[in-house]
């Protein structure tokens, strides 16, 4: 039988994690994949933290989850917010629209 | 219990932040009320932090946090800058419509983010004052919510800063998995030797902390930041940030990861060089002069990882000299920036400066010497700046790296003396006010003194720098 191990988790965690980092580059449509990028990219920290946690045998990993849990939720609303007010002044969220300073 | 009077500081600071925030919601129109209090805020906690006992060096809370003359230096230095941007952007505030009440608390909040950075010993300790730091950052620069480049600056801010904590917090669980802690003391110990996930780590943090602090090739940010947030703002991200990631980064680099050198220091020599060559070559196209500034400032910090990048303590205290004049020369622009103002505007472009010499004398022969010292020009106090930057690099024989700075400061006095040229040389334009608010004109009189004067007696600063133990 194939056992599950540390590597798997950290396979899994590089995989959402470079998912994310593309999402953040190669989007052109919208900001708010770019929101939902960033919480994926943080979503895979947290897997890597917690595999750790229970692989070496040290709780503080998994309290950091619970700060970097808190602290992307709060992370979240602000972008949002920021986004509502972009929205207001231009009237779009296109990525390639949002290019008034340049050069 | 005895130790709690060592984080006074932080807990003063975040009192008074409650405290602001309940009186500026239960009082009306108490904005500038709780702008001046919460300056005074600022130099009670200034006071509090000089008064430490400098001969103590100790961590607390479990080796998480670290109170030693670094960070006492750093917060000084940073509590200083806060109190001289609050004092010179009062009026700018006002005119701009953007003196809401939570613009100073915001302020506040970031300091308190930057002060538990600067103190940080530990992973987790360091993330909550980054993102606490960040945070408040991401309002400020959209803080103008009405005007469209202050938002597009915000939400370019937010989106490029939560990736690069995306990328410090993979680093951070790299480090964490690897080295089986989250404590700085205890990574040194645990990371003799270099595995792969370790030097992985550390290339992730790297990264992360390089966006903060704008250098190439994680810079793009900064221009767009700089030129669209309101002036008040840029000039509070041009000085405090920059203090909080450039400490942050020395204690990363001599604390942590001092046994891995040879894994980082190619990486930091990189990103210096790049910051250098690259902030002088783009700056010189630009027409704004706070697009121009933050090009200027790309290529200021890397001259600051130039002296990082040599791994020995002469090249850590070389970058905080080379830090602390950068701040007073900053401090400096920024305020002759807010003079450029007529009827309830004011003026941001390089063309608005043409022929200020024949109206304000005064005010250019300060941007003159100002700009001389950016450049780099002796006797004034950047000259010294970049001279300890390149003693620490020579000293440990890393030739190439000298004269690539070198050559960059050729480069980059182009575009200063095009600044000066348009300032005394060119035609005249209408007059700007002359009526300005003591604080502006204080802060103006104070780092320009600073920068003239320096040289008279440069020991004062180095001395007290070099009783900073780096590790």
């Amino acid at each position: 039988m194939l056992s599950i191990g540390l590597g798997h988790y950290l396979t899994l965690a590089a995989i959402i994690f470079t998912i994310g980092v593309v999402g953040i580059f190669l989007n052109r449509k919208n900001v708010i994949v770019i929101l939902m990028s960033i919480e994926l990219i943080l979503l895979a920290v947290n897997i890597n933290l917690v595999s750790f946690s229970i692989f070496i045998n040290d709780i503080s990993g998994q309290v950091f989850t619970l700060f970097i849990l808190t602290v992307a939720a709060a992370e979240a609303a602000i972008g949002l917010a920021i986004i509502v007010v972009y929205y207001r002044n231009s009237g779009t969220i296109r990525v390639e629209e949002i290019d008034k300073l340049k050069g | 219990m005895e130790n709690l009077q060592l984080v006074l500081p932080e807990i003063l600071i975040s009192i008074i932040i409650m405290f602001l925030l309940i009186f500026g919601v239960y009082k009306k129109n108490s904005s500038s009320l709780v702008y001046n209090l919460s300056t005074l805020g600022l130099v009670l906690i200034l006071a509090v932090v000089i008064n430490l006992d400098s001969n103590v060096e100790i961590s607390l809370f479990n080796n998480s946090y670290s109170v030693d003359n670094l960070s006492r230096f750093m917060k000084i230095l940073l509590i200083l800058s806060g109190i001289f941007v609050m004092l010179s952007s009062t009026k700018y505030i006002q005119i701009n419509k953007i003196n809401k009440i939570e613009y100073p608390i915001l302020i506040l909040c970031s300091i308190l983010g930057m002060m538990v950075m600067i103190s940080s010993n530990d992973l987790i300790v360091f993330y909550i004052g980054l993102e606490l730091q960040s945070l408040a950052l991401y309002v400020l620069a959209s803080f103008n919510r009405d005007n469209i480049l202050s938002t597009e600056s915000g939400l370019k801010y937010f989106v490029l800063s939560a990736l690069s904590s995306g990328l410090l917090l993979y680093g951070c669980s790299l480090i964490y998995g690897f080295s089986e802690t989250t404590n700085f003391f205890e990574i040194l110990k645990n990371t003799k030797d270099a595995q792969y996930g370790l030097t992985f780590g550390i290339v992730f943090i790297l990264v992360g902390l390089a966006f903060k602090i704008s250098a190439v090739p994680f810079h793009m940010w900064a221009p767009d930041v700089y030129q669209g947030s309101p002036t008040s703002v840029t000039l509070f991200f041009a000085l405090l940030p920059k203090i909080a990631a450039l400490t942050i980064f020395i204690r990363f680099l001599y604390i942590p990861f001092f046994e891995l050198i040879d894994q980082w220091q190619m990486i930091i020599i990189f990103l210096s060089i790049a910051s250098m060559i690259f902030g002088a070559v783009a700056a010189i196209g630009q027409k704004n002069l706070k697009r121009l500034i933050a090009y200027s400032s790309i290529s200021h910090m890397g001259y600051a990882l130039a002296g990082l990048s040599t791994g020995t303590v002469q090249g850590a205290h070389s970058s905080i000299t080379y830090m602390t004049i950068y701040l007073v020369m900053n401090l400096a622009f920024f305020s002759c920036l807010f003079m450029l103002k007529r009827n309830e505007k004011y003026f941001e472009s390089i063309e608005d400066l043409s022929g200020l010499s024949k109206n304000h004398p005064l005010l250019s022969l300060a941007l003159l010497a100002i700009l001389f010292s950016l450049a780099g020009i002796p006797p004034l106090a950047g000259f010294f700046a970049k001279f300890y930057i390149f003693l620490a690099v020579i000293n440990e024989k890393m030739y190439f790296l000298a004269v690539v700075g070198l050559l960059a400061t050729v480069v980059a006095a182009f575009y200063y003396l095009r600044i000066i040229k348009i300032i005394y040389f060119d035609p005249e334009k209408e007059k700007y006010e002359t009526k300005h608010n003591l604080g502006l004109k204080f802060t103006l009189v104070i780092s320009t003194l600073f920068i003239i004067a320096y040289f008279i007696y440069p020991s004062g600063v180095i001395e007290m720098i070099s009783q900073i133990n780096i590790n």
